[in-house]
């Protein structure tokens, strides 16, 4: 019996290790060949299926999300741990929310943001209405992370600050800000490999267009969009390959960050 | 501004921004069940979830969703069957049968699997399961057994990472105990410690079944994508979330109302599966 439970526990491991690192070298191997030179041409064109814009939007997506969400998600987390008392109605209710949220497919986050931005506050397919859509996919993210690192935080230094005479501002952004900030940057990563493999909120958000976006009112494509788009039309399977290498590159680098970050956590942690 | 109203000012902005997300999910409910409750009014709630044929060319078009419910119910059963016996198994791997060495550099590649978009496990299925499918069943490859196999990947780290940190929580004298009484380590592990790690096994499953049931454009690209009734595995279906993707592009008026109606039944199924997921975990914690 316990050889039978030993293989089935030792086959288990095999078969996800063995998906995870036939994908990625399928992807690679077949992918790396076909990252020409024109594919980082400037301009999408039926001839040369570039996927540079895709790289630029998804940059712009990312950053102006993270613009918007960062602040916010921070902020409640402030309010949560830091004014609200604990237990009290309005931080429940804040709490089901965001675990709400956090559970929705992006899908309904992509027809609500198709219904709302899209259409009832007429921004069309555009940038605003794809970065407004992904905003609200990735706050409980940072929400989650900021209130955890907030938590962990002893308050014997919130106290110490007070009583130096620092008023409640100042505790918060001189004192506790920084000594949660690795926390509240592990969120934040997460957020953006989030966004950087989101599809289905941003096809009728953010649409499809093959240009770089060059205002807030503008569509545009992410890689991840490019790739399904690619991949739906069938036509372009070394374009796909390529865009698929570059995803996998990016989020093989988001991996290494968010890993040496969180070991450098559970070390903070350690010292203490 | 007088540093005490502006302590004030920036609590008020800090109330705001809590609010925002709560505000958000108002307007997510509002304009998602505005937008389909009325359409299922008019065509008739049992006609809608209970009717067979969706054709919404036809005249009369007929909005009858089942056949998406279903193909959703089939391929996230799929999903579960390969992915959650061989997630929680991997986690017993990841948690008890493997040394510290081998753990460090494991444990990266779910946190990557994680990360990894789901269009790219998307294409993967599209360019190496659907042929090896073909090969097998014949057809188009195009299938729920496709499908289910390419969810179950899709959940593999989902159920691997919850499993594995409530199989850690159990505390160490249960291991000790079971083998203080002679029982083995398999034996330990299979008896003891995974029973005592059942809800968050649970929740990791539940987490896993709300992932497969809303994951959309990966699904497009391997399941066929037919409004029909599912009859064999190796026939092709759509599912609810497919359903509005590949459709509202074009749809209009009450083709467009019955697929925000389409939206309104899968996030009804969201909330239940969420509903369930925060009653276990709680009742876990107590």
């Amino acid at each position: 019996m316990s050889k039978v439970i030993r293989f089935a526990v030792k086959l288990s491991a095999i078969i996800t290790f063995g998906v995870l690192f036939f994908m990625i070298g399928h992807i690679l191997i077949r992918g790396i060949p076909n990252l020409t030179p024109s594919l980082f041409g400037l301009k999408y064109t039926t001839k040369n299926i570039s996927l540079f814009p895709a790289i630029i939007t998804t940059l712009m997506l990312v950053v102006l999300t993270l613009l918007v969400a960062t602040p916010i998600g921070v902020f409640t987390g402030f309010y949560l741990i830091e004014y609200a008392k604990k237990g009290s109605k309005l931080v429940e209710i804040i709490r089901i929310t965001t675990e709400t949220l956090s559970g929705i497919p992006s899908i309904v986050y992509g027809l609500f943001g198709m219904l709302f931005f899209v259409i009832y506050l007429d921004f069309q397919y555009s940038l605003l209405a794809g970065t407004l859509t992904v905003v609200i996919m990735v706050l409980p993210l940072i929400i989650r992370s900021t209130e955890e690192a907030l938590m962990s935080v002893d308050d014997s230094l919130r106290e110490a600050s007070f009583g130096l005479g620092a008023g409640k501002l100042r505790t918060i952004f001189k004192i506790v800000l920084p000594v949660t900030m690795p926390g509240i940057l592990s969120g934040i990563i997460l957020s953006v490999s989030r966004i950087v493999g989101e599809t289905a909120a941003l096809i009728f958000t953010l649409g499809t267009a093959t240009k770089i976006p060059n205002s807030f009112f503008s569509s545009g494509r992410t890689l991840a969009l490019h790739m399904y788009v690619l991949s739906t039309e069938g036509m372009h399977v070394d374009e796909s390959y390529a865009t698929g290498v570059i995803l996998l590159l990016v989020i093989l680098i988001i991996n290494v960050l968010s890993t040496l970050l969180s070991n450098k956590l559970t070390k903070e942690n350690r010292n203490e | 501004m007088s540093s005490k109203s502006f302590e004030y000012f920036m609590k008020g902005v800090f109330l705001i921004s809590a609010v925002i997300s709560v505000v958000a999910i108002i307007l997510i409910c509002l304009f998602i069940f505005t937008g389909g409750i009325p359409f299922i009014q008019e065509y008739g709630l049992k006609h809608f979830l209970l009717g067979t044929e969706w054709k919404p060319s036809n005249t009369p078009p007929s909005f009858g969703i089942l056949p998406m419910i279903m193909g959703s119910i089939y391929v996230t059963i799929g999903a579960i069957i390969i992915g959650v016996p061989i997630g929680v198994l991997t986690a017993v791997y990841l948690s008890k049968f493997c040394n510290n060495k081998l753990y460090k550099l494991l444990k990266p590649g779910i946190n990557l699997m994680a990360g990894i978009p789901s269009i790219v496990y998307g294409f993967f299925a599209l360019v190496v399961i659907v042929p090896i499918i073909r090969d097998i069943f014949g057809g188009t490859g195009m299938n729920i057994l496709t499908a289910s196999i390419l969810l179950g990947i899709i959940i593999l780290p989902t159920v691997i990472s919850m499993s594995e940190a409530s199989l850690k929580a159990v505390p160490e004298g249960y291991y000790k105990g079971s083998i203080a009484l002679g029982a083995t380590h398999e034996r330990t592990i299979m008896s003891v410690i995974l029973p005592a790690a059942k809800s968050g096994v649970l929740s990791s499953i539940i987490l896993g079944i709300g992932r497969a049931i809303g994951e959309t454009m990966a699904v497009i690209l391997v399941a066929g994508n037919q409004a029909r009734m599912p009859a064999r595995i190796t026939k092709g279906i759509r599912t609810l979330t497919t359903n509005i993707v590949i459709e509202m592009a074009y749809a209009a008026d009450e083709h467009r109302e019955a697929l925000i109606a389409t939206a309104a039944v899968l996030f009804i199924f969201i909330l239940i599966i969420n509903g369930t997921f925060l009653i276990v975990r709680r009742r876990s914690k107590n």
